[in-house]
Parts: structure tokens; sequence; C-alpha cells
């Protein structure tokens, strides 16, 4: 008998997303996918399956159980608050859920999403060839909704899992520029050069009105030189639009495919990550880079995720550096949790 | 004020000399051919649409079609931005020919006002009679734009000069199922309910985006649309045959 992953509790923006819905864009269906793409890969590197899906929590968090059999999880993202029953687990690490176990997920000092990877395939149908959510077209997941308590996903093809929990040790995890970079336009003509030196130079305030589609930034007003309205064009994830009011927002996984306000900028693939971790309070900052440091960032990243994820153990006699170092990395948070 | 933009952007219909390649990010870059909502330059972002998906190259993984430009989504470390550039160069001298569509659809469309929610009201804008609209909606030539919005919503150009409309200043609620709108100058095939600045001017039973059919989505953009008149009765028959899994609109291949 397969085992069936119970969701016991949901906060707000809890879903099963995959690596997204491609190939329909030009019929308007938005790709959706993980906010975090790198946390996202690293819990399915983890799980052994990098093609799989995961459920990805936010602050409200989440808690579930097992049900019917052991179930294998790979956990990755912000430095969030894991429990396995009473025992403190660090943010991103892999482990069993054993029938009568309660796995809690909550917001930890820092970071917006995470994400949970099943050893093993969750039985979900395929639309459009993923199973990633978009919950405002009704698409994917788990009826095209959100997770809410009482859910159960079966899980299938199961594969072997740790026995006792192991750390995920993924060098990219974690990364906080100071400074989200971003390529200038398609729009940036649509703005007279104090608006974008103003845009550039900037401290903004991520709104508590963001969501999975926008995050919306709080801040000086963006002055128009040509009007906010332009004939509809395409839109890309990150692309930074600023409608009549002058309050930019940043474009994110649940995005529509087109849109007609002008876009000042777009954050580049290497710091979506880092942007979308960020929690509606954080202030967050902009630098601009050209087309050739932007696709270096995205090689090193690449290369980065390229090289994998490594699985430690929690009970450790010798320290290497880079296991202090990794650890660093993903916010210190393990210290003195360890049981 | 949505009317008096309309105007503005209809002043400026030329396709620029050249197409402006602009960066949205490093993955992907939008070929813009003009600034307005205009058939010459529609058509020009569709000719580059179909020899793109022609050409197959390595690294280009979506196309987006808009009113006035491409929207093509790449991988840089596939295919880099100045190698993309020289291939749609290459592309645009070998394409020059006009911009004909492959298929034309034949879409059912009920204009009674019990199905057509807001025909009366745009009517009375237009200062024109229901059933006058819904006649020369009827007649009108459309192309397949582009799609945006929500899956399914297929933006028509070829709206008759004459039903021209500013879109509401503030949305009316969830649209019907399969409505067909009018606003700012272009029409509108709708799927999913959805709250929307337009006007409801008719009805097709048949649905543009219905996963459980093969194919979910019907028209491609560039496609050429045009409406038949239904009446009450046939929309509901054919709405139950749509519901079975059939296609009820017909899809004509053009030369």
């Amino acid at each position: 008998m397969s085992a069936t992953l119970r969701i016991l509790k949901a906060g707000p923006g809890a879903s099963v997303q995959d690596k997204g819905r491609r190939g329909f864009l030009r019929f308007g269906v938005t790709p959706a996918g993980p906010m975090d793409s790198g946390a996202f890969i690293a819990a399915l590197l983890a799980a052994g399956d990098a093609k799989g899906a995961a459920i990805e929590a936010s602050l409200g968090g989440l808690e579930l159980a097992a049900e019917g059999g052991e179930i294998g999880l790979a956990i990755a993202g912000g430095a969030f608050d894991v429990r396995l029953d009473e025992r403190a687990l660090p943010p991103a690490c892999a482990f069993k859920l054993v029938p009568g176990a309660r796995l809690t997920v909550r917001a930890g000092p820092a970071g917006a999403f995470v994400y949970l990877a099943p050893f093993g395939r969750f039985d979900l149908p395929l639309v459009l060839g993923s199973c990633a959510t978009h919950a405002r077209s009704g698409l994917g997941g788990l009826e095209g909704r959100m997770l809410r308590a009482g859910d159960a996903i079966k899980i299938v093809d199961p594969r072997p899992a740790p026995v006792e929990p192991m750390a995920i040790l993924a060098p990219w995890l974690g990364e906080r520029p100071a400074k989200s970079r971003v390529m200038l336009g398609p729009q940036q003509d649509y703005f007279s050069p104090e608006a974008i030196e103003t845009f550039l130079s900037a401290r903004w305030r991520l709104s508590e009105r963001s969501d999975r589609m926008a995050y919306r930034l709080e801040g000086p007003i963006l002055q128009h030189m040509k009007g906010h309205d332009i004939v509809s064009d395409g839109v890309a994830f990150g692309a930074i639009q600023t409608p009549g009011d002058g309050a930019p927002l940043v474009l994110m996984a649940d995005r529509q495919p087109t849109g007609g306000y002008p876009k000042i900028a777009n954050v580049i693939g290497a710091d979506l990550s880092a942007l979308a971790q960020t929690r509606p309070g954080d202030f967050v900052g902009f630098e601009s880079v050209s087309w050739e440091e932007a696709v270096a960032a995205r090689r090193a990243r690449e290369l980065a995720i390229g090289a994998g994820v490594t699985l430690e153990p929690l009970l450790r006699k010798e320290f290497s550096p880079e296991f202090l170092l990794a650890r660093n990395l993903i916010g210190g948070v393990v210290d003195g949790r360890e049981t | 004020m949505a009317y008096q933009r309309l105007r503005a952007a209809r002043m400026t219909p030329a396709p620029y000399d050249f197409p402006r390649y602009l960066d949205a990010g490093e993955a992907a870059l939008s070929v813009e051919f003009g600034n307005s909502v205009d058939p010459e330059i529609n058509a020009r972002v569709l000719t580059l649409d179909a020899a793109l998906r022609e050409a197959k190259l390595a690294g280009v993984e979506e196309l987006v079609p808009t009113y006035r430009s491409l929207m093509i989504h790449y991988e840089p470390l596939t295919i880099s931005r100045a190698d993309l550039v020289k291939a749609l160069e290459s592309l645009a001298l070998q394409g020059a020919s006009a911009f004909a569509p492959k298929a034309r659809w034949h879409v059912p469309c009920c204009y009674d006002p019990a199905l057509a929610e807001d025909i009366v009201a745009a009517a009375r804008i237009l200062e024109i009679s229901p059933e006058r609209l819904g006649a020369s909606h009827a007649s009108g030539q459309y192309r397949a734009y582009m799609y945006g919005f929500a899956p399914g919503w297929c933006y028509l150009g070829g709206l008759p000069e004459s039903l021209a409309l500013p879109r509401r200043a503030s949305p009316r609620g969830a649209t019907p199922p399969g409505a067909v709108l009018i606003g700012g100058g272009l029409s509108l095939i709708s799927a999913n309910p959805m709250p929307t600045g337009w006007y409801v001017i008719g009805r097709t039973p048949e649905r543009m985006f219905a996963l459980e059919r093969e194919p979910p989505l019907l028209i491609e953009p560039g496609d050429a649309v045009c409406f038949e008149p239904i009446d009450h009765e046939t929309f509901f028959a054919l709405e139950a045959r749509a519901a079975r899994g059939e296609v009820v609109a017909s899809r004509e291949a053009l030369p």
C-alpha cells in the first residue's frame, strides 16, 4: 500500500509546484512554478528527482503527517523553523516522516518560501504537462487550488530516504545580495533620467499586499514621462512595472503573460530567488547591470546547481571547514539546535 | 480617457523602419515593431513568430506574440543575445512577404440580449440599436492578435470602426462563460469568468480553453476569425455538444 501525505494545517500560500507549465504562454497560460527556483531545485536534488514537484509553503506555515507508510521528505528554502515532533531540524534537511509523527514548518528568522519535496512522486494529474498550481486560473496542483487542512496527496514510486535526518548542503541556498541586480528596460524610456536614478538609489519596502503574482514596492513615486499606459506587451519573471500611481510592482511566478504598464527594469534570473525570499516589511534596493554581467551571474548559479547538493549527517564528531562554511551560508540557524 | 489614449495610439499606426530589440532581463527579448494597435504592425509580429517557430532555434523557449511586439523567452546560456538578434535579422530578410493566416475559424455567437448581457448598454453608448450592433459585429473580419489576461482569452483585431467604444471606467462583474466582448476598439473571445472593463455583446457556445478536450486551445495567434450569428435555442444546443467535448466552431484551412 502506498503512503499518503496528509496536510494537518496549512497557512495561506501553500501549493504544489513543479518547474512550471511551459509552452502555453502564447495562449495566455501563466507558467506558475516556484517563487524561489534555487531552493526548489535544492529540495528536488536532495530528494533524488530534479524534474519532480514539491509543496511550496510560505509564512503561514504547514503541518504534515504520513499515513499508510513512511514518506521521505527533503526541505529547503528560507530559514524556517522545522520540527519533527519536538525535535528541531535544520531549515534545509532530508528525513523520514513515519506514521504518527508530525512535521511542523513555521516562519523562522528569515525567508518567505520553503519547499518540501517527496522521496517519490505526488500522484497528481498533469495539466498541460505540469502539476504547478496557478490558483487564479484554477490549474494544476490539487484541484487547481492552494492546499488546505485535510488535503491528502498519495506518494507513488517511493525512493529510499535517509534513516536519520541529514542536513542539505547547497552553497547557493540563502545567498542574499545587498541589492537585486536588474537590467533596465524594456520601457525605461518612459521614465526621466531622474526617475531611473530614484529607482536605483531608493530603499524600497516590500508591501504586505504582495503575493505570488506581484511584489509591491513602497517608496518614492516614479514619474512617467510619456504616460502610464502602453500597448500591452510580453512580461518576464521579475519585470518591474509601474502603474499610474507610480508605485512599482515586481511581477513574480503567477504573473500574467502580458501587461499594459511601462516596465522600468527586470530583475536578473540569478537574483530572483533572493528577492522572492524577501518578506513584507523588509527593504530591497536595485542595481543596474549589463546583459553580460547578468549572464555571468546566471552561469555561475547554473554551475553551482549543476554540482548538486550534499547530504551530511546532523551528528558529527569532526566539522570540516566546508561544512561549517555551508552552514553559515544557510543562516546559522542550525547552531545549538542539534539534538 | 481610455478612448483618448486609444485615439492617440491610432495617430501613429505606422510600423517602425527597423524593429527595436528590447531586453526584458537576460532571458527575454521583446522585438517591437511599433507602438500602437495596428494590423500592419501586428502582421510583422506574426510573420516573425511564424518564421521563428519554423526555425526551431536551440535556446528559444517560448514565443508570445502581442499587438505590436514578439516576446522571445530564451536561454542565454544556449544562445547569446547577439546570435539571437543575428538569427532574427536573417529571418526578417527572408520573410518579407505579407502575413497570411493559416486558418479561418467560424465561431458561432449569440447576440440575443438575454445572453449578451451588455449589448443594450453598449448599443446605447454607440447610439445604435442592439440588433445593428450584433449584425455589425458579425460582419467583421477578425484576426487573432494575441492571447493575454487569462488562459484562452483571445484578443481580436478587425472590429468595425463604428463599434469602437472606450473601456468602462470601472470593471463589471465576472463575465459569463464564452463571453464575446468589445472594448477599446478591439473584440475579444473570453474563456473562464473574470471581471472586465469590456462589454459582453455576445456569447459563443465554443470553449476557448477546455483541458479535457484535445486540443485544449483552438485558435492560434494570427488565425482569421469570423462570427456566425445563432439564436438562443441554437446556442443551448451547441453548448450541450461543446460540454460533451465537441468542437462547435469550425476551422477552415486557408491556402
